[in-house]
């Protein structure tokens, strides 16, 4: 009889140690993930160009999990900012990303680490795919020592290599984008700089500057216009004469591009470089995108929109939910692998918030620093004639 | 060959060529040198020592400067580092500053720094910020430059001196050169620093010939920014001018010294950082100030001279209020007679020092 209970209480000792259903789920349908899909893409309007970006495009099942994770991590992270503003833990200004994650994770996959990427102030998502950990991300917002530009900089003013921010004039960045360019032509490194504006930008008497010349010297620069259709609280139908923003570069050839569909973006982004790299000077994308949020924290975003449509394009267009159910009805994950992966995002997100509201404010000490670059220590005048504060590159 | 080549094109610009030539051989004790040249000679040595240097602006290249500055350096360089632009200020500033963040060394020019009002938002917003709101991470090492204040029968829209209005901004050295010698070390100096330099030249002092001794002439003169120049001694009162009014501090203290009055003139050199301790040092030697300058009274130059004194250890020396002789608060007018009459004249030196004196 014991032996009996034994030989009985040994087999089931072995069976609860395996975990049960879930690792014998999994270990049967790793094997039968579909390794590599090909999905058909919309076809994007040309402007001033014969040939466009294939209408097809395959997607491996790493790349799927990998953009699905930055996009859900991008997602994550813009709500909790949301949060973390509304407990006014985070000041200022905060505009946020939610709902265009195709955009920024598109174009990062059509690229390398090594081109540039400047855009707007909109710009944590970028940050993101150019380097920037959400940790020091979100200690910047709430503008502490551990934050990536050190609590100096705030939501629109942060920076990686190769990433040049975070820009809080409308429009002055695509200048600045456009010679970060000449400057990859200048050294011959075949590298490119990506120069984002948003709609309410592309009408600023600077971009049509920078057009000019990027096309005049065929700068290595790809110009891409994120079209949430709202510039602040004006649509697009009421600030632009013309809303065909892929247009809008004249003489540059132009990409309409489904913005909402990664695989799309970054097929037209594959498309540009290709252009740009082939010494054919610059080009110009159009992402047609959407933001949930309004302009920024202060604008609740339905007095010039109506909630319907908000909610229409979170059901039937979202980035993640799309590249989601691609994935799942193509046997390229599990929804358990999705969940698992929400759950770590969950916990980066929490890890890095939590980091961001107990990490100190920078010293005072670090007030003056900073103002000019390898210089010797000088002295700053304070508020008042007698504080001489401390200055040091 | 390129001598050849140069004599063949037209006789001016072939003599140029012969002066330059010789320069560059062996250069003789001390040489009349013009700002203009000096700058120019700068520039070309600066591209020549490192080939992230470059020039944009408009006319630059194929025009050889509107004010020709930059003679010859567009034959000499060619189209990557010499870059004629068009006329599209904020675009091209723009260009310029993103260049400096991915490693170039822009030199840019704007044609007056009249014109640098329409890029305003770049050389402050983008550039003299950026090093600060990046904690460090983003230097921006570029140079803006141009004739500043008032040349001649030009007119209101462009005549004005920004020397106050750049001079404010934290992130921006600013610099103001007066003779041929600040402005080869000066702009040497602008080229070199990792920062953003914003270098006012004058054009009414740009065909002024100074002379320039051996030592000045070296490949590796420098002046350093933020140190003001003592260019005349005196123990009766202070006169701190910068850019052309040196000249008419140094002709007033000529007149003066014949009446008994020794004026010692500090030409500032830099605007910001300011060289407050040279002017302190000065007054308590003289106990009297005068500031000299071209642009408008209100939040200017002096405006700020004068705060500082104030509020610093010289206060206790002076034995009379300092004063400011300033530009008329006016735009500036066309006719001859009234132009003359907006910006300091000698005589206008003389009585505000005389005033001051109580003489």
């Amino acid at each position: 009889m014991r032996k009996m209970l034994t030989i009985i209480s040994n087999v089931l000792r072995g069976s609860a140690s395996r975990n049960g259903a879930r690792v014998v789920v999994s270990a049967r349908t790793y094997a039968d993930f579909t390794p590599q899909a090909t999905f058909d893409i919309k076809k994007c309007d040309l402007h001033k160009l014969e040939e466009g970006p294939p209408l097809q495009a395959m997607l491996s099942r790493e790349e799927g999990l990998q953009y699905y994770r930055t996009m859900q991590t991008m997602r994550r992270m813009e709500l909790k900012a949301d949060q973390l503003y509304k407990q006014k833990i985070i000041r200022g200004f905060c505009h946020l990303y939610d709902g265009q994650e195709a955009c920024a994770v598109g174009i990062e996959a059509g690229i390398n680490l090594s081109d540039h990427l400047i855009t707007a102030y909109r710009a944590h998502a970028y940050t993101l795919t150019r380097g920037g950990t959400v940790r020091e991300i979100m200690a910047e917002l709430t503008g502490r020592r551990g934050g990536i530009a050190k609590g100096k900089g705030g939501s629109m003013h942060m920076y990686t290599k190769n990433f040049y921010g975070g820009n809080g004039i409308v429009g002055a960045q695509v200048p600045l984008g456009a010679g970060v360019a000449l400057a990859c032509k200048y050294l011959g490194k075949n590298e490119l700089c990506v120069c984002l504006y948003g709609d309410g930008a592309a009408n600023q008497g600077q971009i049509f500057e920078t057009y000019n010349m990027a096309s005049l010297w065929k700068l290595p620069c790809i110009f891409i216009c994120e079209n949430n259709k709202y510039g602040m609280g004006t649509s697009v139908e009421r600030a632009a004469a013309s809303t065909d923003y892929y247009k809008r570069g004249d003489f540059i050839p132009g990409l309409r591009v489904d913005g909402m569909d990664i695989l799309c973006v970054r097929e037209a982004t594959k498309f540009a470089a290709e252009h740009c790299r082939s010494g054919k000077g610059p080009i110009l994308m159009e992402l047609q995108t959407y933001r949930y949020h309004g302009h920024s924290m202060s604008d609740p975003g339905v007095s010039y929109r109506t909630r319907e449509e908000i909610q229409e394009v979170r059901s039937k267009s979202d980035p993640i939910s799309m590249l989601k159910d691609r994935m799942l009805s193509n046997n390229m994950a599990s929804v358990e692998e999705l969940k698992e992966i929400d759950v770590e995002v969950r916990k980066e997100i929490e890890d890095a918030a939590q980091f961001a509201t107990t990490d100190p404010e920078p010293p005072l000490d670090d007030l003056c620093n900073h103002i000019f670059y390898n210089n010797p220590p000088m002295e700053v005048r304070g508020t008042n004639p007698w504080t001489k504060l401390k200055s040091v590159s | 060959m390129a001598s050849l080549r140069c004599f063949l094109r037209s006789g001016k610009n072939a003599v140029t060529a012969v002066l330059r030539r010789e320069f560059h051989g062996t250069p003789p004790a001390a040489v009349q040198v013009t700002v203009r040249d000096a700058l120019n000679q700068a520039m070309d040595e600066e591209l020549e020592r490192d080939e992230r240097v470059f020039l944009l602006g408009e006319e630059v290249a194929q025009y050889d400067g509107a004010y020709k500055v930059s003679r010859g350096l567009w034959k000499k360089y060619g189209d990557k580092r010499i870059i004629d632009t068009p006329i599209t200020e904020m675009g091209f500033a723009g260009i310029a500053v993103g260049a400096a963040m991915a490693g170039l060394r822009p030199i840019c020019e704007f044609m007056t720094f009249n014109f640098s009002m329409q890029a305003i938002d770049q050389v402050i917003n983008s550039a003299a910020k950026t090093y600060y709101m990046s904690a460090g991470l983003q230097s921006v090492p570029i140079v803006f430059r141009g004739p500043n204040g008032a040349s001649a029968g030009v007119a209101a829209q462009h005549s004005q001196c920004f020397a106050a209005w750049y001079g404010h901004c934290p992130g921006l050295k600013v610099v103001s050169p007066w003779s041929a010698e600040d402005a080869r070390g000066l702009l040497k100096s602008a080229i070199r620093d990792d920062n953003p330099v914003v270098f006012l030249e004058n054009e009414l002092m740009y065909g002024v010939p100074f002379e320039m001794s051996e030592e000045v002439q070296s490949k590796d003169f420098l002046i350093p920014i933020g140190k003001a120049k003592i260019e005349r001694q005196g123990n009766h009162i202070t006169l701190v001018s910068h850019s052309r009014m040196v000249s008419l501090c140094l002709d007033a203290a000529a007149v003066l010294a014949k009446e008994g009055i020794e004026c010692e003139v500090i030409n500032m050199r830099t605007i910001r950082p300011l060289d407050a301790e040279a002017i302190e040092t000065s007054i308590m030697k003289t106990n009297h100030l005068v500031t000299v300058e071209g642009g408008w009274p209100q939040f200017g130059i002096g405006a700020e001279i004068l705060a500082w004194i104030m509020e610093g250890p010289a206060f206790n020396y002076l034995d009379a209020p300092a004063v400011r002789v300033t530009g008329v608060d006016i735009p500036m007018p066309y006719a001859k007679i009234l132009e003359d009459n907006s910006i300091p004249q000698i005589k206008d030196i003389i009585f505000s020092v005389k005033k001051t004196l109580n003489v």
